[in-house]
């Protein structure tokens, strides 16, 4: 295959050739260097920057999408703020008044804030802040609001009909105050300039932003004077960023990386309860699940306890009721448990006409109990809990197929009304009072995430009165009904509770896990002995 | 030259036209209700509501007939824009350059730290072939590349990150964030780069003329540096372009498992949030990088080899 005298080419090779060979060697070598020049710049900074690291995502600067990476890093600010048992506290309002006919509220706006771009807080900002979210996708869309004004240094709320938990809907992440040189003219938010103790300095979407102290804080000067938040969907990832020490605090561990965390003496973990269930929802209107016995037997072939146990590391997490103790108000003391119980599934399966097949699953008129079950990979427990459900309910004849797909395909099968039964993490602290979520979950028409061809006279007519309702001695007797109401019909089944894990290295002090995943908190961390 | 640069510029609006319409087509017949997947990606789990769903059908138009969005998306292409992201609203052009800038470092380092890896190693192994560092590179390559990169990335963590404590297990910044990322790439290609160059070597000090140069009492470092190089660095080169399908799946699996916001991460979200342009705009970019770096094989190949363009 080599032409005659191949070789003897070969011995002459022009020497240009060669120099361009040279010169491609030479680019290449520059190519692994020149990143080291930008790593100087970098790190040459004066302080550390604070890291933490958590799963979500930076999607943009839309508050409707991302408000909830602005509130939790404390850029932005809303007018109501929680205070440590989750009720409404003042926020960027000091306070607020409601007329005697619940129509009018007033929100009378705290003195001196100011934005990071030096502009004051107004009234009228503020009221134009909310306007806007109101008109974007978000639950001020659901509140039902006839005008939102400024008045004499306060935001003033009209209301069609009465609503108490206007407040709590103000702290939501969608409501933050922005200043008018946050939005173009066509009123999309292109910077975010917020109020709050941390301005941002750069926003890499997808995984980084960056953070500076706003010394013009109307709360004080943080401790902390730089700080970034890197986005880290990997949970080992997460794990190996908190023992690397590369993070100062890691939001969100996996239970497996719990152990091995809380083993390392430079690490601190600290867990609390969210608010925040896994639950099977069923569609009631199947002839699968439209006999409440049918459900009552799914809920009785669970062992939450071992679910909760072998999948959550944590026994603990099994959920007997709908809300875990540490939600007070909602959690039902002394409510008979959901327990595991696979005699009495039996029994009522019997009775609602199921009896066992050939194979072990139940029939009733030639139709097998067989059903699909669908979930998501969004939450990494998901799918496993999904398996292990599907071989609990096996023993009692109940077959289930399971279907991993997207998050959206509970809302739209539930739309449609092609689901059968879907696991799905849902969380009661969108809203900060869970009731803003049991209004859109077990409604009259159920929720896209609630209850599903299911309704009762009783539970709607509770939540008609809790609505307008805002004195929590007055509204828990009617929550603990509603609890029991849903734990004998089970619209949806609980199965766990959640549990957040934080992990702190221990050369930063004041690090505080928040149940509502509202804020890190960077404003009260400061830098402690390692 | 000029017929070989025209060709791969015809090959370049080929690929443009098959990505952009094949991946149309592709989201389009994946299951799940676009509109509900866009809301899904933009809003999260929690705040995902079937009117957030019907917000983002009324803004983006999706239920206008599907010829009409893809010839749109050929006439912006024809005049060079990609569109907007249907999740984030932003150019398509913007998020990719902010995103394709790291990829091409972590592709570019990992090529040359491959080569730093792969080419001494194949070299020595190809001019002893048979000896028992031949066998102990080939044992190497083996395990190297059997191993996926999830698991070789998550093993370079655990030594350099949590027990050595040298360099982060994640970010993205410096070179200490590329670092891993990119030794996780280079490995797995100089698995088999090294055996390429180690074949490529072992071939070239078998023939004749290479023989003959040490026959005529060359030093053996002049007979390697003038007969040897250049004859094997043919199929090496040839070989290296091809890796770039490794590359690309590999940036895919290690941008995601490091947090390291490139391309491949992006196309990835992309796809599972039905975010046709942004899948479109990714898919072709990497295409057209494919095409490129075919380009620059074949040019590198001619200048290795004249007789390549003379026998044409």
């Amino acid at each position: 295959m080599l032409l005659p005298g191949a070789p003897f080419r070969m011995l002459f090779v022009p020497r240009p050739r060669r120099a361009v060979l040279r010169g491609l060697l030479g680019l290449a070598g520059l190519l692994a260097l020149a990143p080291a020049a930008g790593a100087a710049e970098g790190r040459s900074a004066p302080e550390r920057a604070l890291t933490v690291v958590g799963p979500w995502e930076v999607g943009g600067l839309d508050p409707a999408s991302n408000g909830h990476a602005f509130t939790r890093l404390q850029v932005a600010e809303t007018l109501v703020d929680v205070d440590a048992v989750g009720a409404p506290a003042p926020g960027l309002a000091t306070g607020w008044t409601v007329a005697p006919d619940g129509l009018t509220w007033r929100f009378p706006l705290r003195s001196g804030v100011r934005f990071h771009d030096g502009s004051p807080l107004t009234a009228e900002v503020a009221a134009e802040s909310l306007r806007r979210a109101r008109a974007n996708v978000g639950p001020l869309s659901r509140v039902p609001i006839a005008t939102i004004s400024a008045e004499d240094g306060a935001v003033v709320v009209a209301l069609h009909r009465p609503f108490a938990l206007l407040p709590a809907f103000l702290a939501n992440h969608t409501t933050i105050i922005l200043a008018p040189a946050s939005y173009d003219p066509g009123g999309r938010v292109v910077r975010i300039i917020g109020t709050g103790p941390y301005r941002a300095v750069t926003v890499a979407p997808p995984l980084r932003i960056e953070l500076e102290r706003f010394d013009g804080w109307w709360g004080g000067r943080p401790a902390i004077a730089r700080a970034r938040y890197l986005a880290v969907g990997q949970g080992e990832t997460r794990a190996l960023m908190a023992e690397s020490g590369e993070a100062d605090v890691v939001v969100s561990i996996l239970p497996v990386s719990l152990a091995r965390l809380r083993r390392n003496p430079k690490l601190a973990v600290q867990t609390v309860t969210p608010p925040r269930t896994r639950l099977l929802k069923l569609n009631a209107g199947s002839p699968l699940f439209s006999d409440p016995r049918a459900r009552r037997a799914l809920s009785l072939a669970l062992d939450r306890a071992g679910l909760a146990k072998v999948l959550l590391r944590n026994p603990g997490l099994g959920a007997d009721q709908l809300f875990p103790p540490a939600v007070s108000g909602w959690h039902a003391e002394g409510l008979p448990p959901l327990t595991r119980d696979l005699a009495q599934a039996r029994i009522l399966l019997s009775q609602a006409g199921w009896l066992p097949g050939p194979d072990g699953i139940l029939e009733r008129d030639g139709r097998r109990f067989a059903a699909t079950l669908r979930t998501y990979s969004a939450w990494p427990e998901l799918p496993p809990l999904a398996a292990a459900i599907q071989a609990q309910a096996r023993e009692v004849g109940i077959d289930l197929a399971v279907s991993i797909g997207n998050t959206s395909d509970i809302p739209a099968r539930h739309r449609d009304g092609s689901l059968d039964l879907g696991l799905v993490s849902r969380s009661f602290a969108m809203i900060p009072d869970p009731l803003g979520t049991m209004l859109q979950d077990f409604g009259p028409d159920g929720g896209d995430w609630g209850a599903m061809n299911w309704s009762s006279p009783e539970s709607a007519s509770l939540l008609d009165r809790l609505a307008v309702l805002a004195d929590p001695g007055e509204r828990e007797p009617l929550q603990r009904r509603l609890a029991e109401i849903l734990q004998a019909e089970l619209p949806v089944i609980p199965v766990t509770w959640a549990e957040l894990a934080v992990v702190a290295n221990r050369r930063v002090a004041g690090v505080r896990a928040d149940p509502l995943e509202r804020s890190y908190g960077l404003a009260e961390m400061r830098w402690g002995t390692p | 030259m000029t017929r070989l640069l025209l060709g791969r510029l015809v090959q370049a609006a080929l690929v443009a036209l098959v990505v952009g319409g094949l991946c149309f087509a592709l989201v389009r017949v994946l299951p799940g209700d676009v509109a509900f997947r866009i809301a899904a990606d933009r809003y999260g789990p929690d705040a995902l509501t079937a009117q957030a769903a019907e917000a983002v059908r009324q803004e983006l138009g999706l239920d206008r007939p599907w010829p009409e969005l893809l010839l749109r998306w050929f006439g912006e292409l024809a005049q060079g824009h990609l569109g907007n992201s249907l999740v984030s609203g932003e150019p398509v052009s913007e998020e990719l350059a902010s995103q394709l800038g790291p990829s091409l470092w972590l592709a570019a380092s990992a090529l040359v730290l491959s080569l730093l890896i792969g080419l001494p190693l194949g070299l020595v192994s190809g001019l002893r072939a048979g000896s028992g560092l031949d066998r102990l590179s080939l044992i190497g390559a083996v395990a190297l590349r059997a191993l996926p990169p999830f698991v070789l990335g998550l093993v370079l963590m655990l030594v350099f990150s949590i027990r050595l404590e040298w360099l982060p297990p994640a970010g993205y910044g410096t070179w200490r964030e590329m670092a891993l990322p990119s030794l996780t790439l280079a490995l797995g290609l100089a698995a088999v780069s090294s055996r390429v160059v180690r074949d490529a070597v072992a071939e070239v000090g078998a023939t004749t003329y290479y023989r003959f140069a040490r026959l005529k009492g060359l030093p053996e470092r002049a007979v390697l540096v003038r007969h040897g190089l250049r004859n094997a660095a043919i199929p090496v080169v040839t070989y290296l372009g091809l890796q770039a399908v490794y590359l690309i799946e590999g940036v895919v699996v290690v941008e995601s498992l490091f947090a390291y916001p490139g391309i491949g991460h992006a196309l990835v979200h992309a796809v599972i949030a039905r975010d046709v342009p942004m899948v479109q705009g990714a898919a072709l970019v990497m295409g057209l990088m494919f095409v490129l770096l075919n380009l620059g094989v074949d040019l590198l190949c001619r200048l290795l080899d004249p007789r390549l363009g003379a026998t044409r």
